[in-house]
């Protein structure tokens, strides 16, 4: 009796997550740390082990130490630098943190020019359309729900931070909560969609319930199963 | 002021410029001025369906570099009165069309025309762009089979998007469907999309069904645009489809299963 008798030990999946990115506007360490605590003192808690990435600004130059110290005053500080972005793989050794590239892949058109100000507003307004979303488009509600009152066809894309309710037939692809929110859901009124996701979470047209397809479908994640029920 | 109308599809070979010829000599006959552009640079066709291919002397390209001016470059049709035609060049590509070039083509038809069809070329790209920038009103041609859907699916995407009216903020393009190459039977059998279907996945104004009919190649070769034969199927379908754009009321027909002796021996 081998090791292949025991169940497996472990599972190596991808999934899509999102990181705040500490942009480095000034090669100072020291000038950045001081605007820091300015920032988390207005806002004590909220950042406590937040993970974040460590790029610098365009036109920065991040030396290795300046990087090191940033690092470390960051961790002084209860964040959680897991990562750099745009330096070399020598910094990132350098600083003991991993090395992303591809950071500013292309971003999905911001859907409006929404103030993103601190205003004390109580709820993001969700994003209304009236309008059928045609093979080729891309929406994105960026930082709430999303509601279509038309058809979503096929080779569309709908994207939002929260729900995303569809009261037209889905053909195309909805992914809710892509910035990372588990109880994001999709709601549809006649399900026959390309791909649905939740929090990266995603299922394709041919592993869904036959007999869920072109009735009102709820999707919704439970842990890290996507859950499509009729509604 | 002229109406500017795009014939338009997204794929090709769905029938874009036997709807246009059909479409903007029906105008003509209805006493309407009409221009019809071929917007297919390096692939001119228009001519040829329109029985001009022999007379052109001068063409779209010729007119946007200043080569020749509009009535130089502009066939009138023997046939119709009221009716020209301004064909493509085949010796250039689509890089040739230009934005301001364009512009000032459709401003100048405009000047004694009360309808310019625009005659799409096939794709998304600079040509048929270009052919539904300005545009008024869409005729989108759609045959009844997925790819076809789904290619005109894309084009009233960009129709909404990327056109002037969409740009500056004015009404949206009037978006017509016209599903072309229909064959009732074949919907019977599960063989092809229904007008029902077409309909729920573009959601638009049915304008008309065009049903498949030897007529619209026989036109075609003898370079006749097919609703001025009269007497065929597809000729009166482009004909109500005319009538229905001008504001009638107009029952939709071929649409539904000519019954055989066979159908009617076996469906009772």
């Amino acid at each position: 009796m081998g090791a292949s008798a025991a169940g497996a030990a472990f599972e190596l999946k991808g999934r899509m997550a999102t990181l705040s990115v500490l942009r480095v506007l000034n090669a100072d360490t020291n000038a950045v740390l001081v605007q820091l605590d300015a920032r988390l003192a207005q806002a004590p808690g909220f950042f406590d082990g937040m993970p974040l990435v460590i790029a610098p600004g365009q036109s920065v130059a991040l030396d290795t130490p300046a990087l090191v110290a940033l690092v470390s005053g960051l961790k002084a500080r209860g964040l959680t630098p897991v990562a750099v972005a745009d330096l070399s793989s020598e910094q990132a050794a350098e600083a003991g943190l991993g090395l992303l590239r591809n950071l500013d892949a292309p971003s999905p058109k911001a859907a409006s020019a929404r103030p993103t100000s601190d205003s004390p507003s109580a709820h993001e307004s969700a994003r209304v359309v009236t309008t059928p979303v045609r093979s080729g488009q891309q929406i994105y509600a960026r930082g709430g729900d999303l509601v279509i009152t038309a058809a979503v066809s096929a080779g569309a894309e709908v994207m939002a931070d929260g729900h995303i309710h569809i009261y037209g037939s889905l053909r195309g692809r909805a992914l809710a909560g892509v910035q990372g929110d588990v109880n994001a859901r999709i709601f549809c009124r006649s399900l026959h969609a390309e791909l649905v996701a939740v929090a990266g979470h995603y299922r394709l047209s041919e592993q869904m319930d036959a007999e869920l397809i072109d009735g009102p479908v709820m999707i919704a994640l439970q842990g890290d199963d996507l859950q499509l029920s009729a509604v | 002021m002229a109406r500017i109308v795009v014939v338009t599809s997204g794929k090709g070979g769905v029938g874009k410029t036997t709807t246009s010829a059909a479409f903007a000599a029906g105008l003509a006959r209805a006493g309407h001025r009409t221009a019809v552009v071929d917007f297919d640079v390096g692939l001119r066709n228009l001519d040829l369906i329109m029985g001009c291919e022999r007379r052109v002397v001068y063409d779209f390209v010729n007119v946007i570099n200043g080569e020749a001016n509009l009535n130089q470059a502009l066939i009138r049709d023997k046939r119709t009165q009221g009716l020209s035609i301004l064909p493509a060049s085949q010796t250039r590509d689509k890089d040739a069309l230009t934005f301001e070039g364009v512009q000032a083509v459709l401003e100048g038809l405009a000047e004694d025309h009360d309808y310019i069809v625009c005659d799409s070329p096939a794709g998304i790209e600079r040509g048929a762009h270009l052919a539904m920038y300005f545009a008024d009103d869409a005729l989108v041609v759609t045959n009844p089979e997925v790819s076809s859907v789904r290619d005109s699916d894309r084009v009233l995407g960009l129709l909404s998007s990327k056109t002037r009216r969409a740009e500056q903020g004015e009404d949206p393009v009037q978006e017509h469907l016209i599903i072309t190459r229909y064959v009732p039977e074949r919907v019977g059998k599960g063989e092809m999309l229904s007008v029902e279907d077409v309909g729920e996945i573009l959601s638009i104004d049915l304008l008309g069904v065009i049903p498949e009919s030897s007529a619209v190649l026989n036109a075609s070769n003898s370079g006749v645009p097919v609703i001025l034969e009269e007497q065929t199927d597809a000729g009166q379908a482009y004909d109500d489809v005319v009538a229905r754009y001008l504001g009638q009321q107009r029952e939709h027909r071929f649409i539904t299963e000519k019954k055989g002796l066979f159908g009617r021996l076996f469906k009772g």
